[in-house]
């Protein structure tokens, strides 16, 4: 079932001198349940995208329908405020939404629990790895109990192992979660060991250049995805569509 | 009982010890100063009517019955020019944080108030509000108010910007992001910008003394000087080094208090 459609999504980004289009007539569509994956070259507004899509800027023409499901979004920093409890930190978006109930706050607590961040309720964001604090970021972004979760480059400040264990994790927790995912990444091995769709995106003006199904042979996380003889396929192609120069 | 390792009492003990030879020096250097003081006035080498003593000084803050009264005056007048200067310090910055035109707009002026030597302004401020109360606190006002809203203000809009989105993305209100970050995110600003208004607020209010008033310890200098009672003079300035030690001391309390949001 669609819970999501773009169609000629144009953005424009004004500066006293001039006027960019960063966004050219994107269109695509999102399935309940799946992973979508945006790639393209810095700086073509795959970002924009997902901040178009979570009302944090406005687009220039286009529409967009989003059939009564809630989104949320994460960011690329983890954000996390130094002076409130991981646990806090964890409510801050229920608190804004105004749906702090004790309901809610336990539903944080569990995550947390299940997530290997139990012992952690009542300890500040400096005593946590980059790795646990992006999962704890991802904690308070489920909290609010989106149907889709916007994700930005969640993994691009870690080092390359905890990166790929927190990509593991993140997959694992909204597969459980039954969450529809839509990600942004300049990382095409994570996109397409995430992702049931890759979406191509071309140097700004951006337009759809390309999207591909990912069909693996073994459908499995991402860390073992890595090791599917189809893998290297869509690399190659999307590597291709990508026309990258130094 | 949980003992700890060879290093780790080694560890505490280093602690304890610098506090202690903390201690001892500022103790030393206050003493030293006191008592080399004392001599050179009791064996007549300095001028005890030009300098005074430790013992004179003391003799005055015994015998001055009215010294209370002064120090009370001047107490209140710093209170309510520090409490005003950080309510209206906090609500402009905070109106400014708000509207960001009405920042662009004023931006200039305050800068401008903020650089002008206020004692320039003294003797406009006694002409328009009167030789009292008010005109001292005003004066302590134009001193203290400007650069605590530029240090505020300053402070607000360094907000890391990342807090401010991560916000956003939840729809947070405007007034949501000013409570659940600006604000924490700027209690170690607020309180260290507390700390110099605190003397500001003295110096304001000793200066607003000099020019008119007819109490409190800038009044006690001034009189001092002008009948030349110069052991008055020094203690009275005596106690106003003890009044900002002991509010200094509090706001770094407070400060400590709060070490979780620096």
């Amino acid at each position: 079932m669609k819970i999501l459609e773009v169609s000629n999504l144009k953005k424009y980004y004004h500066t006293p001198t001039e006027e960019i289009l960063a966004l050219d007539n994107i269109s695509f569509d999102v399935n309940e349940g799946e992973f979508i994956s945006i790639v393209g070259p810095s700086g073509c507004g795959k970002s924009t995208i997902l901040s178009i899509l979570s009302n944090l800027i406005d687009k220039s023409s286009g529409e967009i329908t989003i059939n009564n499901k809630s989104i949320a979004y994460m960011l690329q920093s983890d954000s996390l405020l130094p002076f409130l409890t991981i646990l806090d930190n964890c409510l801050i978006g229920l608190k804004v939404t105004k749906k702090l109930t004790e309901e809610n706050k336990n539903y944080v607590i569990n995550l947390l629990n299940t997530y290997g961040l139990g012992d952690f309720l009542y300890k500040y964001p400096s005593s946590l790895s980059g790795g646990m604090r992006q999962r704890v970021a991802l904690i308070r972004t489920l909290a609010v109990k989106p149907d889709i979760l916007l994700l930005d480059e969640a993994t691009s400040a870690l080092d390359y192992q905890s990166s790929l264990i927190i990509s593991e994790d993140i997959y694992n927790i909204l597969k459980k979660e039954n969450k529809t995912l839509i990600m942004v990444t300049h990382d095409i091995s994570l996109a397409i060991s995430m992702s049931d769709r890759v979406i191509v995106l071309s140097k700004r003006p951006s337009v759809v250049k390309n999207i591909y199904e990912i069909n693996l042979n073994n459908k499995s996380t991402p860390i073992n995805n890595r090791k599917d003889k189809e893998f290297s396929k869509y690399y190659e192609m999307i590597w291709r569509d990508l026309d990258v120069h130094i | 009982m949980y003992t700890y390792s060879l290093e780790h009492t080694n560890y505490l003990k280093k602690i304890r010890r610098d506090k202690i030879i903390v201690f001892t020096f500022r103790f030393l250097i206050i003493s030293l100063f006191l008592i080399t003081w004392e001599v050179l006035a009791g064996l007549g080498i300095i001028n005890t009517f030009l300098f005074s003593s430790p013992s004179k000084i003391i003799n005055t803050l015994i015998n001055n019955k009215d010294l209370f009264k002064h120090i009370g005056v001047t107490l209140y007048e710093v209170f309510i020019s520090f409490s005003l200067t950080t309510i209206l310090g906090i609500l402009i910055s905070t109106i400014m944080w708000k509207h960001n035109l009405f920042s662009k707009v004023i931006d200039p002026y305050i800068t401008i108030i903020n650089s002008l030597p206020k004692v320039a302004l003294g003797p406009l401020i006694i002409i328009w509000v009167g030789a009292s109360t008010n005109s001292i606190i005003v004066m302590a006002l134009t001193i203290s108010l400007f650069a605590t809203i530029i240090n505020i203000y300053t402070g607000f809009i360094s907000v890391d910007r990342n807090y401010i989105t991560m916000l956003k993305s939840f729809n947070a209100s405007k007034l949501d992001i000013y409570r659940y970050v600006i604000i924490p995110s700027n209690i170690v600003n607020i309180i260290s910008t507390l700390k110099i208004n605190i003397s500001m607020s003295l110096i304001g209010v000793i200066m607003g003394e000099l020019l008119v008033s007819k109490a409190g310890l800038g009044y006690l200098i001034m009189y001092g000087s002008q009948v030349f009672n110069l052991d008055l003079v020094i203690s009275s300035i005596f106690i106003l080094g003890i009044i900002s030690y002991i509010m200094y001391f509090i706001l770094d309390r407070v400060s400590k208090k709060l070490t979780i949001y620096s």
